[in-house]
């Protein structure tokens, strides 16, 4: 009975994979690329911008997540601003990462040495040129150990947009769960799986990305 | 046509006054060394004359061109002075091979295939044709500093800038730089701030002496090192002669 009830309940699990996915993904993509931006404009741009990117960056990293979906979805509609659901956790989560991300890009910006800046102007380049270049390659590789970490901690933390009702996977045990209560241990346990299959497959692949794209001489080993 | 003007330079870091005033010219191919005490303002020279840190007054003009003029467009400018750093400042990311070849691609926009021969002959040129596909990291400091010269030359520049190019290197590797960068000579102008007496003794056609922000005394190495005119020229050469040995490293 109750394991009918659970294996009825399945493809309402897959779907809200899906989801979890779905907003891990573009929360991910949206992280990236504004922590990337964020990171060489405090790096590089002029001080009015770097200023605002610091305090961006602060407020950012001083808000509980589930209180910045509450104000996306909830309170931007007050000043006329809609979202919906998903769309207001994608920007939840990709903002607040962006702000952590930027954080690991400036770490990795200020280890390279500032004379291959210097190498590179002295070639010609102009500074555009010299960050996409030289910087930026050098930046990625050394962030990726730092990047992993962000991104478990974001697909984690997707969970959270059950708050505001996306249909993630979070939400859709909670649903098997109100159907029959009895499956509570279950189903949670069911999804607790999931996510540790999902960031343990995730840490092995990036930890290969890792291996893959080091530079020669530059090894951190990290031993897990 | 004197391939770089120096005219005139001054250069402050705050309060404190680095270069006041410094001129000379350079012909096409020819080789000039810099030497000083240290603090005297030399590498600030060098970072003058390709604008990494452009002078607070006076020009310099390369090939007729007034590069401290505003309007000129100071990476273009850039692809014609060479520079070579002391701690080197290879790309950490790049092969020896890519470290060369990168200014050509990117700079240049020569096509991929064609850089890297190009970058092949260069590191050739610098007894490095074995390590193109190594990292820096994989470099002592001598190879890499090859590579520094070899990144330089490869964009073909009108003048190359020195800046104690063999001072972060261990005595036993410093033979090898000083063997390309003499291999270069008459082939391509060239400014060194070194305290290598030997190399600038045997080398270089004119050697100037700074000292406290100013122009000493310059003239051809047989002149400065036997017959200078002031007194205080004498002491600082006498002195770092005997201290780094102008004999051993006379070549």
């Amino acid at each position: 009975m109750a394991l009918e009830t659970l294996i009825e309940s399945l493809p309402s699990l897959f779907d809200g994979l899906l989801i979890t996915l779905l907003l891990t993904a573009f929360g991910i993509v949206l992280g990236t690329t504004l922590g990337i931006v964020l990171a060489t404009g405090r790096s590089y741009a002029s001080r009015p911008l770097a200023y605002l990117i610091l305090i961006y960056e602060k407020v950012l990293r001083g808000i509980p997540l589930l209180v910045l979906f509450f104000l996306l979805y909830f309170g931007l509609p007050q000043i006329g601003i809609n979202f919906n659901a998903f769309t207001a956790a994608v920007l939840g989560l990709g903002l607040r990462s962006s702000a952590y991300q930027a954080q690991i890009y400036r770490g990795a910006i200020n280890s390279i040495p500032e004379g291959q800046i210097h190498a590179a102007y002295s070639l010609g380049m102009s500074k555009l040129k010299a960050i996409r270049h030289v910087i930026m390659p050098q930046m990625l590789r050394l962030s990726i150990p730092g990047w992993s970490n962000e991104f478990t901690i974001l697909l984690k933390d997707t969970s959270l947009a059950f708050g505001i009702g996306v249909i993630e996977l979070m939400r859709q045990g909670r649903y098997i769960q109100v159907r029959d209560p009895d499956l509570v241990l279950v189903v949670f346990l069911l999804i607790a799986l999931i996510f540790f299959l999902l960031v343990f497959t995730a840490n092995k692949i990036l930890r290969y990305v890792e291996k893959k794209y080091q530079m020669a001489g530059y090894q951190v080993e990290a031993h897990r | 046509m004197a391939v770089l003007e120096v005219k005139d330079i001054y250069k402050a870091y705050g309060n404190v006054e680095i270069l006041k005033g410094v001129s000379f010219t350079m012909e096409k191919e020819e080789t000039k060394v810099i030497i000083g005490p240290s603090g005297t303002g030399k590498s600030t020279l060098l970072r003058c004359i390709n604008q990494l840190s452009p002078p607070d007054k006076g020009q310099v003009w390369l090939d007729g061109e007034e590069i401290t003029n505003p309007k000129t467009n100071i990476n273009k400018i850039r692809e014609k002075i060479g520079f070579v750093f002391q701690d080197f400042n290879l790309f950490n990311h790049l092969t020896a091979l890519r470290n060369v070849s990168i200014g050509l691609e990117k700079v240049k926009r020569i096509e991929k295939e064609a850089a890297k021969t190009r970058a092949l002959q260069e590191l050739t040129r610098v007894g490095l044709d074995a390590q193109a596909s190594q990292y820096p990291a994989q470099l002592s400091g001598g190879q890499k500093q090859r590579v520094g010269i070899a990144r330089a030359l490869a964009m073909d520049p009108d003048v190359i800038l020195f800046d104690e190019p063999t001072s972060a290197l261990d005595p036993e590797l410093i033979g090898d730089v000083l063997d390309v960068m003499k291999s270069l000579c008459g082939k391509v102008a060239m400014l060194v701030v070194t305290h290598e007496m030997g190399f600038a003794r045997n080398v270089a056609d004119e050697i100037i002496f700074m000292e406290g922000g100013v122009i000493v005394e310059q003239g051809p190495p047989k002149e400065m090192f036997t017959n200078a005119k002031l007194a205080r020229t004498r002491e600082f050469l006498g002195r770092i002669g005997a201290l780094y040995g102008e004999e051993e490293t006379g070549g």
